[in-house]
């Protein structure tokens, strides 16, 4: 399913500022410079790996295990990679996810409503969220990274407080008897059967996403305003482009992939916990990084952090699957994320060789 | 200029549509199932209120932001503080060195007596010490079955981990089952390693570790799939919290196993899993129970002297099980958010 991803139109190459590659160069060894086919050959790597040493995950429904958890981690890493190209941070992402799920369960079931009036004023609030995180870093010019540390502390807080305070418990009540809550399941929590083996619509979704980002980056306007304020912002603005309004709108983007992927998470398990999605945000930043988007911004893509996210969701994964000594589990994961950058620096570094 | 009209008009746009979205709400798109309307709103026990003088009790634990278990802790101590006229100063830390920190506060304030938990004995010593030095009655909870006496402590009220996690073990051996896993959701936490480490203890089949990430329930789900299809010898799944039993159900649905769910406390719905018999059985070790006679024997020592135990043996809370057999009389209470 991942060699199919191959097959993007990796034409027409963004202005990166990254290695420009030689002209006189053979077209493979300019395909391999581009960061994304490193992080590719990383992934298959692993993933060969893992095919090795797990004999039970090479069964179709272990891999659409596999691919489940990459989904709910790929779907946040791709605004957060376009956020990253964009220049930008956002460390209140992890706890959005959250936010946004406990928005739509306690107004469902407090107000008796429909679950979708849930499901759209959570919408509505995640996404002034994310406007209030991009308003306040292009207003202030204060780092992001200071600006969503305070959002992330807050969502935090609140998340905790509110939940406490309206349901007198830590975690929600269930709503999965409630008007509207089977339609909004299809939507975002349901199963697919292929070939006998039921792969969970997240998959769906996040490959899919991943496609119209990849076309967004490399096709539209606003795809070249998001690498031009991530290169240079005073240089970006001198051109004509809106920086406030992209920059602000990436913030949103986040917000709406947190949204998206909190509604997953209320309608696969009914009720939410309020104190989830601390440290998840590092995650998603990982499998952006992962998918070479540099921390410095301008530079990156949208089919990187698929590939990152399906990295760390295969180690992650392949561990268990592979029965390994749970205690050092941690520890393998570092390692095995270490050694699939590695490669694909080693990569990269191989084909740019003069 | 016309960039902050721009951004003025945007930031105009949320609070229209979060209005518009309250309009759709009250033009009445109410839910005819479930929801608040279906459920009876109601508070712990009712009871009286004491005459005694005001005084202060400081309960100091080791939980983490957010985890059920300690919340309903946390109620039984305000239900016994509303009765006993008594000021409930609350408050927490999952790391050892800030707990203590959290415990020579109560100290300085000069309260009337402290409850603490002793998830890490060691590191509480030099503040139960002072404590006793400005003549604090201090008292434990929940973890520390083992060190209360030796560092002077008044009484105890609860239950170990381990003991709960052996009495967990033991429940499997009369069930029958050969081979288990233990989900840890919070890697490096000493009470959750006791529970499993209690279960290896008594459970005669053999005990697999995982740990998942529980701040993140779809990789709590899909991790505990895998560990099914990697080892479909496993029968049963125990987990050390009720949201992660209810995950473990749908993960044992997705593997296509036919194991078992046990788990480790309470909640609402949990209640609701045991009675369709999704979930085999919990054990709970009454953590309203905890609190509450903590509270509650710091007011009477104060006022009468007494002290349970004789200050030799602890006031154990558990392990009572929860299954089928008696899931109706729990469940009334569990939906209240109290037990």
């Amino acid at each position: 399913m991942s060699t199919a991803q191959r097959t993007e139109p990796a034409s027409g190459p963004p202005p990166v500022s990254g290695p420009a590659p030689g002209t006189g160069r053979p077209l493979a060894l300019r395909l391999v410079a581009r960061p994304e086919v490193g992080v590719f050959l990383g992934a298959l790597a692993v993933m060969v790996f893992f095919l090795v040493a797990a004999p039970t995950l090479r069964q179709g429904d272990s891999m659409a295990t596999v691919l489940y958890q990459c989904s709910t981690i790929g779907l946040m890493a791709l605004p957060v990679a376009l956020l990253m190209i964009g220049g930008e941070f956002d460390l209140s992402s992890g706890v959005a996810v959250i936010t946004s799920a406990l928005t739509a369960s306690m107004l469902s079931y407090q107000l008796t409503v429909n679950v979708w009036t849930g499901v759209l004023v959570s919408l509505v609030l995640s996404l002034a969220i994310g406007a209030f995180n991009g308003w306040m870093v292009v207003r202030t010019g204060l780092p992001s990274f200071l600006v969503t540390l305070g959002t992330f502390l807050i969502l935090q807080g609140v998340n905790l407080a509110v939940t406490k305070l309206v349901t007198g418990n830590v975690a929600t009540d269930d709503i999965s008897d409630m008007d509207g809550f089977g339609q909004a399941k299809a939507v975002f929590a349901s199963s697919v059967g292929i070939g006998g083996v039921q792969v969970k619509i997240t998959v769906f979704y996040w490959l899919a996403f991943a496609a119209l980002a990849t076309w967004v980056l490399l096709r539209t306007k606003y795809g070249n305003w998001i690498f031009a304020v991530g290169g240079s912002k005073e240089s970006a603005r001198a051109v004509g482009v809106r920086v406030d309004f992209t920059k602000i709108t990436l913030f949103m983007l986040v917000s709406f992939g947190a949204w998206f992927v909190g509604m997953h998470n209320l309608f696969a398990f009914n009720t939410v916990q309020s104190g989830e999605g601390v440290g998840q945000e590092l995650i998603y930043i990982a499998a952006a990084v992962i998918g070479g988007c540099l921390l410095t911004g301008g530079s990156g893509s949208a089919i990187g952090p698929v590939f990152g996210a399906f990295m760390f969701g295969m180690v992650n994964q392949g561990i268990v699957f592979a029965g390994w000594n749970p205690d050092w589990f941690k520890a393998f994961l570092g390692v095995m994320l270490l050694g699939a950058v590695l490669i694909n620096l080693w990569v990269q570094r191989t084909a740019t060789r003069r | 200029m016309d960039r902050s009209s721009r951004s003025r008009s945007r930031r105009l746009a949320p609070v229209v549509a979060v209005a518009a979205a309250a309009a759709l709400t009250l033009a009445g798109c109410s839910s005819g199932s479930g929801g608040k309307k279906a459920a009876e709103g109601g508070s712990g026990a009712p009871a009286g209120k004491a005459d005694t003088p005001r005084m202060t009790v400081a309960l100091v634990t080791h939980q983490s932001p957010g985890d059920t278990f300690w919340d309903i802790v946390r109620k039984g101590a305000e239900a016994a503080a509303a009765k006993d006229n008594v000021k409930l100063v609350y408050s927490a830390d999952p790391s050892a060195g800030t707990q203590a920190n959290l415990v020579q506060n109560a100290v300085d304030q000069k309260v009337d007596g402290i409850a603490l938990t002793l998830a890490k004995p060691g590191a509480m010593k030099d503040v139960i010490a002072k404590a006793d030095a400005a003549k604090i009655p201090v008292l434990g909870l929940n973890s520390g079955l083992s060190d209360w006496k030796k560092l002077g402590l008044l009484q105890f009220f609860g239950q170990d981990e381990s003991v709960a996690g052996e009495a967990l073990g033991k429940k499997l051996n009369e069930v029958g089952a050969k081979k288990i896993v233990c989900v840890i959701h919070e890697q490096g936490n000493v009470g959750l390693t006791q529970r499993c480490d209690g279960v290896r203890k008594t459970f005669s089949g053999k005990t697999e570790t995982l740990y998942v990430n529980g701040t993140d329930r779809p990789s709590v789900q899909s991790t505990i799939t895998a560990k099914l299809k990697q080892d479909s010898s496993l029968d049963h799944v125990v987990t050390l919290g009720a949201p992660f039993a209810l995950t473990a159900v749908q993960s044992v649905a997705d593997a296509g196993g036919k194991a078992e769910v046990a788990t480790f406390d309470l909640n609402k719905d949990l209640t609701g899993a045991i009675k369709k018999g999704t979930i085999e059985f919990a054990v709970d070790q009454q953590p309203y129970l905890q609190g509450y006679l903590a509270v509650d024997s710091l007011w009477l020592y104060k006022n009468n002297g007494n002290y349970s135990g004789g200050g030799e043996q602890p006031v154990l809370t558990g392990p009572a099980f929860v299954d089928k057999s008696n899931v109706d009389r729990v469940a009334e209470f569990a939906a209240k958010g109290t037990r």
